[in-house]
C-alpha cells in the first residue's frame, strides 16, 4: 500500500492479519510491548467496558472482499475470522483452521500443489447458524467470481478443484506452486454462505449488516460518525474482553489527536497521531504513546526507460548526494529510520547487511565525470546529447515530502543535476501517469509487502511492468533477468531456507541496481488510554486493531 | 398566482436539467475517478480495475452515462453511493437531521441577535454600541471559522472541561440534555459569523427605511417610538431578511464544511467532502440536484412570503 489521497505524510502500511485468537494458541500470548508484563494483569472474567477508537477515515465497506481502503479492514478484524493469521512476530497461528497448514504437518503436499484444511468444529456465525467448509469454499468462489467487485484476485485464481470433504475439512489445489498463497489466506475472512442465497453479492443485504465468526458483533452504524460494535459471547477464541467497541470516524488529524487529549476517544487509529505533535503527545498523562514502525518504504524511484537513467553510475552518483538525515531529521522530525531496502526491518527477509548509504556529493561528482558526463554551459551535465535533467513528480499537497523535494532538488544542482518539480492531485498522479510510467522520476511510499510475505513479483518482475503490457506494478520498467529467476525460486517453493535466501540475495540485487533510491522507512505515532491492554503493534497487517478481540481494560 | 406559480415550475425544471448537465460532465471531466484511489492497494491489478470500472459502467462514454443517469433519475432512482453502496436518498437522509440540527440552531441564533445588534445599530447610529457591533462584525467575519472553533475547544474543552471536544452526542447517552451540551460550541461558532453578516445587513436596511418619508409622517402623527419601531421600520426593513433568509435555506441544509469537520459533526457538510474525496458522483450529484432544487424553492418561498408581508408586490 502506499501513497494516496490522505492529508497526512504518511500512509498506513499494510499488515495484514489476527493473532493471539484461538484457544490452541492460548499458550502464545504475548507479552505487551508497552509498561508491564500485561499478559500477566487480570484479564475480565466477562466482557466489560468500552472502547473508543477513532480513526480519521470512515469505514464504509464491511463485506471484506468488496473493493476497501485500510480502514474498513478495522471493521473485518473485528467481525469475521481468517482460517489463520499472522501475528506480530510474522507467524501465522490457527484461527478458524485448527491448524496451519505446512508442508511438515501434510497440510500442504511436497510439491505445494495441493492443500487440505482442516477447520474448527462447533463455531457459530453470529446468527446463531453453524459455520461450515461450505462457508470456506464459497468464500474462495466469491473472490474470483467475474460478477463480483472483488478486491483481490490475484492468488485465489490459481485454485481449482475446491471440495467439501466433512463439514470440517476441505482440500483443493493450486494450479501452480505458489508460496505467498498463506499469506493470502491469513488475510482472507471467511464469510457466511447463506447470507448470498438468492442476492446479489454486489448489493446484499449482509454488506451493510455483516454476520461473522469474530470476537464482536455488528450492532449499528451512523453513516459519516461511528460504528458499534457488541462483544461475541460465544466466540471460540481468546477474548472478547470488551462489552462495546466502537469505531469513531474524525475526519481531521488535529481533531483526532484533540479528542484524544480529551479522553473523548481510547485510542487513535489510522493516521494516528501527526508527526509534529510527537514531542507534546509522549509526556500526556494518563496516555500510552509510542513510535511503531511501518511496513512502508519511502524511496526516489526512477524510470529506468529514460535516457538520463539509463547508467548505473548516474543512479549511484544520485544516492551519494541524497542527504538522507537531514530530510529524516529536519522534515520528519528524526521519526522513520533510514533502510537500505524495500524490505520492512522487521521481517524475517530483512537483509540487513546491504552496503551503507553514505552522503557524499563529492564523490557523486567524481562518479558522474568518470562516467563521462560533463557540465555544460549552463552547469548542468550532459553525456552524448543527454542533458542530466529530469521531472520529479508527487502528491500535491502532502506538505513535508513536498519540501523534501525541494531539499532533494537542491542537492542534486549541486552536482550538476536539474531537477524539476512537477507534482500532480493524487487521483491523476496514481492513475495512467503512475501505472503506465509517465514520469522521470517520483518519490513515493510504497508496502511492497502483501502480509508478511517477502515475494515482491508485483513490484519487480520483469513480467509486471504495465507499460510493456505486464500485469503488476513495476512502474520503474525495471527489467533484471536475475530478479526475475530470484523472484521465481522464492514464490514457488515452501522451504524457509530456499526462500531466504532468495530474498536475501533480490535485496542485494535490487540495493546494487539502484531503480529506485531507499530513504527511509515509515513510522507511525500511535496512542492510546493508559490501562488499555494487549494493544500490540503488527506490521505484517495493514490496521491496529487486528487483535482487539484480545484488547481489555486493566481492572 | 398559479399562473406565477406554474412559470415559476417550467423555468425550474429547466435549469435543473442544466444544472445536472453541467455538474456531471465537470464532476466525470475532473481526473481521476472513483477507482484510481485502490491502484495502490496491494494485490490489485489494472486489470481487476478494468473489469470493475466496466462492471459499474465507468468504461462508457459519458453522455451514455449521463442518460442512463437521468432517465433513472426521473423513474426517481436517484442511485447507490460508490462508498457504502446504500441508495443515494438513505445516504443523505442519513446526514441530514444532523445538518438541520446544528444549522438550524445556528441560524435562529444569529438571527434573533442579529436582528437585535443590526437595529440597534441604527437607532444609535455612531453610537459607542454601534461602533463596537461594526468593528465586532468586522473582526468576526475576518476570523477564519476553523480557527475559531479550534481556538473554542481549546478554551473551553481542552483548558476548562467545560463543554465536549465535538460530535453530536456522547455515544451511549444521547438525552436531550447530551445533544444540547454538544450544541452549544459548533451552533454559536457557526452563528458567529452569521450574526455578523445578518447584521450588518439588518443595520443598513433599517437606516435605509428611518429616512423614508413615511417614517416622519409615522412620527409626526404623533405614534410612539415603539409604536414607529415595530409598526412601520422593522415591517419594511425585514423584507430584504425575508428574501435572505429564503437564499439561505439551501445553506441551511447544505450543512458547514468547516464547522462540521472541526466539530466532528456527521453532517451534509462532511458528506459532501467525504464524497467528493471518494469521487463517490452519485452522491455528489444527488447532493447537487438537492441543492439546487433548494436554491429554487428558496427564492420561491422568498417571493411568496415577500408579496404577502408587502402589499406592494402583486405577484402574477
Amino acid at each position: 500500500m502506499a501513497d494516496d489521497q490522505t492529508p497526512s505524510w504518511f500512509r498506513p502500511s499494510r499488515r495484514q492479519v489476527l493473532s493471539l485468537i484461538g484457544a490452541s494458541s492460548a499458550g502464545l500470548v504475548v507479552p505487551g510491548l508497552f509498561g508491564r508484563g500485561e499478559a500477566w494483569a487480570a484479564k475480565p472474567a466477562k466482557p466489560t467496558g468500552q472502547v473508543i477508537v477513532g480513526f480519521s477515515q470512515e469505514p464504509t465497506v464491511f463485506n471484506p472482499h468488496l473493493l476497501h481502503i485500510e480502514v474498513d479492514e478495522g471493521i473485518h478484524f473485528s467481525v469475521f475470522d481468517p482460517l489463520f493469521f499472522i501475528d506480530e512476530k510474522g507467524e501465522f497461528q490457527p484461527g478458524l483452521a485448527t491448524e496451519v497448514p505446512t508442508i511438515d504437518n501434510g497440510g500442504i503436499s511436497e510439491d505445494g500443489l495441493h492443500w487440505k484444511i482442516k477447520l474448527r468444529d462447533g463455531v457459530k456465525w453470529h446468527d446463531g447458524k453453524p459455520f461450515t467448509a461450505e462457508d470456506v469454499k464459497f468464500t474462495l468462489e466469491l473472490l474470483v467470481d467475474p460478477n463480483f467487485k472483488s478486491w483481490r484476485r490475484d492468488g485465489h485464481n490459481l485454485v481449482e478443484n475446491l471440495t467439501v470433504v466433512s463439514p470440517t475439512e476441505l482440500t483443493f489445489d493450486l494450479k501452480t506452486p505458489y508460496a505467498p498463497y498463506s499469506s493470502i489466506l491469513a488475510a482472507t475472512f471467511i464469510v457466511p454462505k447463506h447470507s448470498f442465497e438468492g442476492v446479489d453479492p454486489n448489493n446484499a443485504p449482509f454488506n451493510n449488516a455483516p454476520i461473522g465468526t469474530g470476537p464482536f458483533k455488528w450492532v449499528e452504524r451512523m453513516a459519516g460518525d461511528h460504528i458499534t460494535l457488541a462483544a461475541n459471547d460465544g466466540y471460540f477464541g481468546d477474548g472478547p474482553y470488551l462489552e462495546r467497541l466502537i469505531y469513531k470516524y474524525i475526519p481531521d488529524l488535529t481533531v483526532l489527536y484533540t479528542q484524544f487529549k480529551t479522553g473523548d476517544i481510547d485510542v487513535v487509529g489510522v493516521q494516528w497521531i501527526s508527526p509534529d505533535k510527537y514531542q507534546e503527545a509522549k509526556d500526556l498523562p494518563g496516555k500510552v504513546v509510542t513510535v511503531v514502525p511501518m511496513g512502508t518504504v519511502e524511496s526516489f524511484t526512477f524510470n529506468m526507460a529514460r535516457p538520463q537513467f539509463q547508467d548505473q553510475k548516474v543512479r549511484e552518483a544520485l544516492y551519494y548526494a541524497l542527504d538522507k538525515k537531514t530530510i529524516i531529521d529536519a522534515l520528519y522530525y528524526g521519526l522513520p529510520t533510514p533502510t537500505e531496502t524495500y524490505m520492512p526491518q522487521q521481517s524475517a527477509y530483512y537483509n540487513a547487511d546491504l552496503p551503507k548509504h553514505e552522503y557524499d556529493p563529492e564523490k557523486a561528482k567524481s562518479l558522474l565525470d568518470e562516467a563521462g558526463w560533463k557540465p555544460g554551459s549552463d552547469g548542468i551535465r550532459e553525456k552524448d546529447g543527454v542533458r542530466l535533467a529530469f521531472t520529479n513528480s508527487t502528491t500535491a499537497g502532502n506538505h513535508i515530502r513536498e519540501q523534501a523535494q525541494q531539499f532533494i532538488q537542491q542537492s542534486f544542482k549541486d552536482i550538476g543535476v536539474d531537477m524539476q518539480i512537477s507534482n500532480l492531485p493524487p487521483a491523476v498522479m496514481w492513475g495512467d501517469y503512475w501505472m503506465q510510467s509517465k514520469f522521470d522520476s517520483v518519490v513515493v511510499g510504497i508496502d511492497f509487502l502483501t502480509g508478511a510475505d517477502p515475494d515482491v513479483s508485483t513490484y519487480l518482475s520483469p513480467t509486471a511492468i504495465p507499460a510493456k503490457g505486464g500485469g503488476g506494478q513495476n512502474t520503474w520498467e525495471y527489467e533484471s533477468a536475475e530478479v526475475g529467476k530470484l523472484l521465481k525460486e522464492g514464490g514457488t517453493s515452501f522451504d524457509t531456507k530456499v526462500r531466504k535466501a532468495a530474498y536475501l540475495k533480490l535485496q542485494e540485487v535490487v540495493r546494487h541496481d539502484l531503480p529506485f533510491l531507499p530513504i527511509f522507512q515509515y513510522a507511525a505515532v500511535r496512542g492510546h488510554k493508559n490501562g488499555i491492554e494487549d494493544v500490540i503493534p503488527n506490521i505484517n497487517v495493514r490496521i491496529d486493531t487486528w487483535n482487539v478481540g484480545g484488547w481489555y481494560w486493566d481492572q | 398566482m398559479v399562473r406565477f406559480l406554474l412559470g415559476r415550475l417550467w423555468q425550474s425544471l429547466v435549469l435543473l436539467v442544466i444544472v445536472s448537465v453541467i455538474g456531471f460532465f465537470v464532476l466525470n471531466l475532473a481526473p481521476g475517478g472513483p477507482l484510481s484511489q485502490f491502484a495502490l492497494t496491494p494485490g490489485m491489478s489494472d486489470a481487476q480495475l478494468a473489469r470493475i470500472a466496466h462492471q459499474m459502467g465507468l468504461d462508457r462514454p459519458l453522455p451514455v452515462q449521463y442518460w442512463e443517469w437521468f432517465t433513472r433519475l426521473l423513474q426517481g432512482d436517484w442511485g447507490r453511493s460508490y462508498r457504502d453502496n446504500q441508495p443515494v436518498l438513505t445516504v443523505i437522509w442519513s446526514h441530514l437531521l444532523a445538518t438541520l440540527l446544528l444549522m438550524g440552531t445556528s441560524t435562529v441564533i444569529s438571527v434573533l441577535i442579529g436582528t437585535w445588534v443590526g437595529v440597534l445599530g441604527a437607532l444609535r447610529r455612531y453610537s459607542v454600541f454601534d461602533y463596537a457591533a461594526t468593528v465586532g462584525a468586522m473582526v468576526a467575519l475576518s476570523i477564519p471559522t476553523f480557527w475559531f472553533g479550534l481556538i473554542a475547544i481549546y478554551l473551553f474543552s481542552l483548558r476548562l472541561g467545560w463543554l465536549p471536544a465535538g460530535n453530536m452526542y456522547t455515544i451511549g447517552d444521547g438525552s436531550l440534555l447530551d445533544y444540547a451540551v454538544h450544541l452549544i460550541m459548533p451552533s454559536v461558532v457557526l452563528a458567529l459569523v452569521n450574526v455578523a453578516v445578518w447584521s450588518r445587513y439588518m443595520r443598513t436596511a433599517v437606516l435605509d427605511v428611518m429616512t423614508q418619508d413615511f417614517i416622519r409622517t409615522a412620527k409626526a402623527k404623533g405614534l410612539t417610538r415603539t409604536a414607529v419601531l415595530t409598526r412601520h421600520i422593522l415591517r419594511n426593513a425585514l423584507v430584504p431578511m425575508v428574501t435572505l433568509l429564503g437564499l439561505q435555506l439551501p445553506t441551511i441544509l447544505g450543512g458547514a464544511l468547516v464547522t462540521e469537520t472541526v466539530f466532528t459533526w456527521p453532517g451534509m457538510g462532511r458528506l459532501f467532502l467525504d464524497s467528493l474525496g471518494y469521487s463517490d458522483y452519485p452522491v455528489v450529484m444527488g447532493l447537487l440536484m438537492l441543492s439546487a432544487i433548494l436554491v429554487l424553492i428558496g427564492n420561491l418561498l422568498a417571493d411568496i412570503v415577500v408579496a404577502v408581508i408587502d402589499p406592494r408586490i402583486r405577484l402574477g
